[in-house]
């Protein structure tokens, strides 16, 4: 560790972080200290930084897992930094100041005009008054006691809440990037909708416009009191630029009796160029705990990007009669990798779960869907329905199920569906025969297939979704 | 019917093409005039289908000779879904099933595609709804196959109802059936070939490939033609089908042989 480091952790006063903190980017490497620094320099309570350490101590005794279907040069951790503030991103003051290119890309994924401009990175209230609209966004949700602020925020505003909450659902020592993400997360969603409180609409990260961006490192947190509900849409559809990053996310959700919680999730982060040069790494833990009697989670996933997925949006279903619900679409095209799927564990009584996934590969790309579903002793009368539907575009790609059923209860119910097919010649040579071509053709196959989980979406994130999809496959076909 | 005046609209000259480097067309000629019925007959594997699959346009087979002018200009040029919508209709011998795609769907993109192309109205969901229901009834087919995917689990008879329900709808100029009698019951066959009747007119024209007069007591062709190895080896009146189903092919090929050695 570099003097000044040690200098500066010793301290006990941080008057040298105001400097650092300008400078923004902490040195390379993990290790208690730059953990120590993540937590000064959010000025965070003695119990996050144990928590933190905790995470931190657990994640040193464990090793990156070898069981996903994936292949990736080893990952020097000690390479990445681990604290950077808020990328100081130059303002434009108008679309006219915004790579073309960009634009472009931007139309054709059909990012609504708000959301380009901010992600260009307009002064978006130069253009549209975004504050207003979040002002009013907020007055809304504060009426009816909800709180929608970033988790940083949360620490300091709502202390109890997030203490009695923050990994109780995904445990320090869950796995690895889990562990690692709770030792140095920097920043995320916070979410609380009290008892019986229907939120009166979709939350989405795009609202939360005062929050900076969350980095690699995200930590979310969504609560639903006894009868609340909530509908959360997470990440833009926006192409990153970066290249070769690790995201490590964790995403908890905990619903309380009757609470009710639906996370949709439309996913483009950088995949890499068409020969697999550059991308990310998304490595992310989501757990949703259906705690309450007759309580819901659902998560419906579409994911486009990244170099290689690794995700399991997950549901533990303790409460009696509560419902688990998975929606994926998982695309890979040029060489792109995804293992994901989900994790279903009844415990409580009558305890219901539904997978859908579809995975659709192209190019050379691998795509591989895992499934765990757990029947507990304890879950008399619970049932799983499971559809995996794998297609394949062209011949170089390869689709893979691994569906995992143990069940330690005889009345319980668990059905397994899977299916393969291949989009071929003689099916896009029937559309052409008709006047139809064959993006449009490849377009209408892939909505059909997809039709089951899109229809989960809310109606803005499938029509996002649906052009999403077309522009991945461009040229993927004939 | 043939017509006195009527134009050219297919001319195949000396077409010859292959798959996989196996040439299977040996220089076919045939010109079709608008208003006509052709039958193309002969043994299984010489070439029909694929003689139909070429002029479609499909990329699986190479063209290595020969020419196809399409109302005057050159067919060869144009993609599959340019012919199709300059107004070439295949019905398939063995339509393929697209699970998960609605039949209304496909169906209203393909028509209005078409419309598009033609400078006419296109018709919205409900619009075709009741549109695609009249043509429908034309062939007796119940409206719930319009919510079932494209052929997905139809019969084979269903299938080839549901080939010229998109005929009736997309109204092309040259029609080739490719042996849409196969797999049909006889009260759908009566059915079916009453629809292509009332869509042949003066200004389109059908090619019919069968295996079996009973299509042909139907829709009575006005010329037949005898595909042997890739080539047409015979061609006649409706008569000369007639005398195929008594005698079989083998007559043909004789006489082709000694004609050609002679
Ligand atoms: N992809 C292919 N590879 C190799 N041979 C092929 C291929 N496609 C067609 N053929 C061959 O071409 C020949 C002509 O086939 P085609 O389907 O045109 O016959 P057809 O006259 O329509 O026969 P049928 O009356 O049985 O329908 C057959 O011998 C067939 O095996
Ligand atoms: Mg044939």
């Amino acid at each position: 560790m570099s003097a000044v480091l040690q200098n500066l952790v010793n301290q006990p006063y941080k008057h040298g972080f105001v400097t650092e903190i300008e400078s923004d980017v902490a040195p390379k490497g993990l290790n208690e200290d730059i953990i120590r620094l993540i937590s000064t320099k959010k000025n965070e309570p003695e119990w996050l930084l144990d928590f933190r350490l905790k995470a931190y101590e657990q994640w040193l005794k464990m090793e990156e897992p070898k069981w996903p279907n994936v292949r990736y040069p080893a990952i020097d951790f000690q390479a990445i930094s681990y604290y950077a503030a808020p990328k100081p991103k130059q303002k434009l003051n108008s679309m006219d100041e915004v790579d073309p290119e960009l634009l472009r890309t931007f139309e054709k994924l059909g990012v609504p005009m708000h959301e380009r401009a901010a992600l260009a990175g307009v002064a978006v209230d130069v253009i549209f008054d975004s504050v207003s609209v979040a002002t009013t966004y907020k007055q809304k949700l504060a009426e009816v006691g909800i709180i929608f602020c970033s988790i940083s925020e949360a620490v300091h505003a709502h202390p109890a809440l997030v203490k009695q909450y923050l990994g109780t659902v995904v445990p320090v020592g869950d796995n690895y990037y889990a562990a690692l993400n709770s030792a140095v997360f920097t920043d995320g969603t916070f979410c609380f909708i009290p008892k019986g409180v229907q939120c009166p609409m979709d939350l989405s990260t795009y609202f939360r416009i005062n929050t900076e961006e969350s980095g690699q490192f995200e930590r979310t947190l969504i609560i639903a009191e006894e009868g609340a509900s909530v509908s959360y849409l997470e990440g833009c559809t926006a192409p990153k630029f970066d290249t070769n990053e690790l995201h490590a996310a964790v995403v908890e959700l905990v619903a309380l009796d009757n609470a009710d919680i639906k996370y949709s999730t439309v996913q483009n982060w950088y995949a890499g160029d068409e020969n697999g040069l550059g991308g990310i790494y998304n490595f992310v833990t989501k757990r949703g705990l259906a705690k309450g009697t007759n309580s819901r989670i659902s998560w419906t996933q579409v994911e486009t990007g990244s170099a290689i997925t690794w995700k399991y949006p997950s549901c533990v279903l303790q409460g009696e009669n509560s419902v688990g619900e998975f929606y994926s679409v998982a695309v890979t095209n040029n060489y792109q990798q995804a293992d994901t799927g989900t994790k279903m564990v009844h415990i409580g009584k009558n305890t219901r779960s539904t997978i859908v996934s579809k995975g659709i590969s192209a190019g050379h790309s691998n795509n591989s869907y895992r499934g765990l579903v757990r029947i507990a002793p304890t879950a008399a009368g619970a049932r799983n329905y499971s559809q995996c539907d794998s297609m394949l575009i062209g011949d170089k790609c390869g689709a893979h199920t691994f569906p995992y059923i143990q069940v330690r209860n005889n009345s319980a119910k668990v059905e397994h569906e899977a299916s393969t097919s291949k989009i071929g010649e003689d099916q896009l040579f029937y559309f052409a025969q008709r006047g139809i071509g064959n993006e449009e053709a490849v377009s209408m196959i892939i909505n059909g297939f997809c039709k089951d989980v899109f229809q989960q979406l809310p109606m803005e994130f499938a029509v996002e979704a649906t052009k999403l999809l077309g522009f991945k496959l461009e040229g993927s076909v004939g | 019917m043939i017509y006195h005046d009527s134009k050219v609209l297919l001319e195949v000259r000396g077409l010859r093409a292959t798959v996989n480097g196996i040439e299977i067309l040996k220089g076919i000629d045939l010109t079709v005039r608008s208003g006509e019925v052709h039958a193309i007959m002969g043994t299984n594997g010489s070439g029909k289908s694929t003689l139909a699959k070429v002029l479609a346009g499909h990329d699986a087979y190479e063209v290595t000779g020969g020419s196809v002018l399409f109302q005057g200009s050159n067919l060869l040029d144009l993609a599959p879904e340019e012919r199709a919508r300059a107004g070439v209709f295949l019905a398939f011998q063995y339509p393929i099933e697209i699970p998960g795609v609605a039949n209304s769907h496909f169906l209203r993109l393909a028509y209005n595609t078409l419309q598009a192309q033609r400078g006419e109205e296109e018709l919205d969901p409900l619009e075709f709804e009741d549109f695609v229901r009249e043509k429908m009834k034309l062939l007796e087919m119940n409206p719930d196959f319009l919510d079932r995917g494209v052929n997905e689990g139809f019969s084979g008879g269903e299938k080839k109802r549901n080939e010229i329900l998109q005929m009736a709808l997309l109204e092309p100029r040259l029609a080739i059936l490719d042996e849409t009698d196969s797999g049909l019951d006889i009260d759908a066959l009566r059915i079916v070939t009453k629809g292509v009747n009332q869509l042949a007119s003066q200004d389109n024209a059908i090619v019919l490939v069968t295996h079996y007069q009973r299509m042909l007591n139907y829709i009575e062709p006005d010329f037949v033609h005898v595909m042997r190895a890739g080539r047409i080896i015979k061609t006649g009146g409706k008569e000369l089908a007639l005398d195929l189903e008594m005698r079989g092919y083998d007559w043909v090929g004789v006489e082709h042989r000694a004609a050609v050695e002679a």
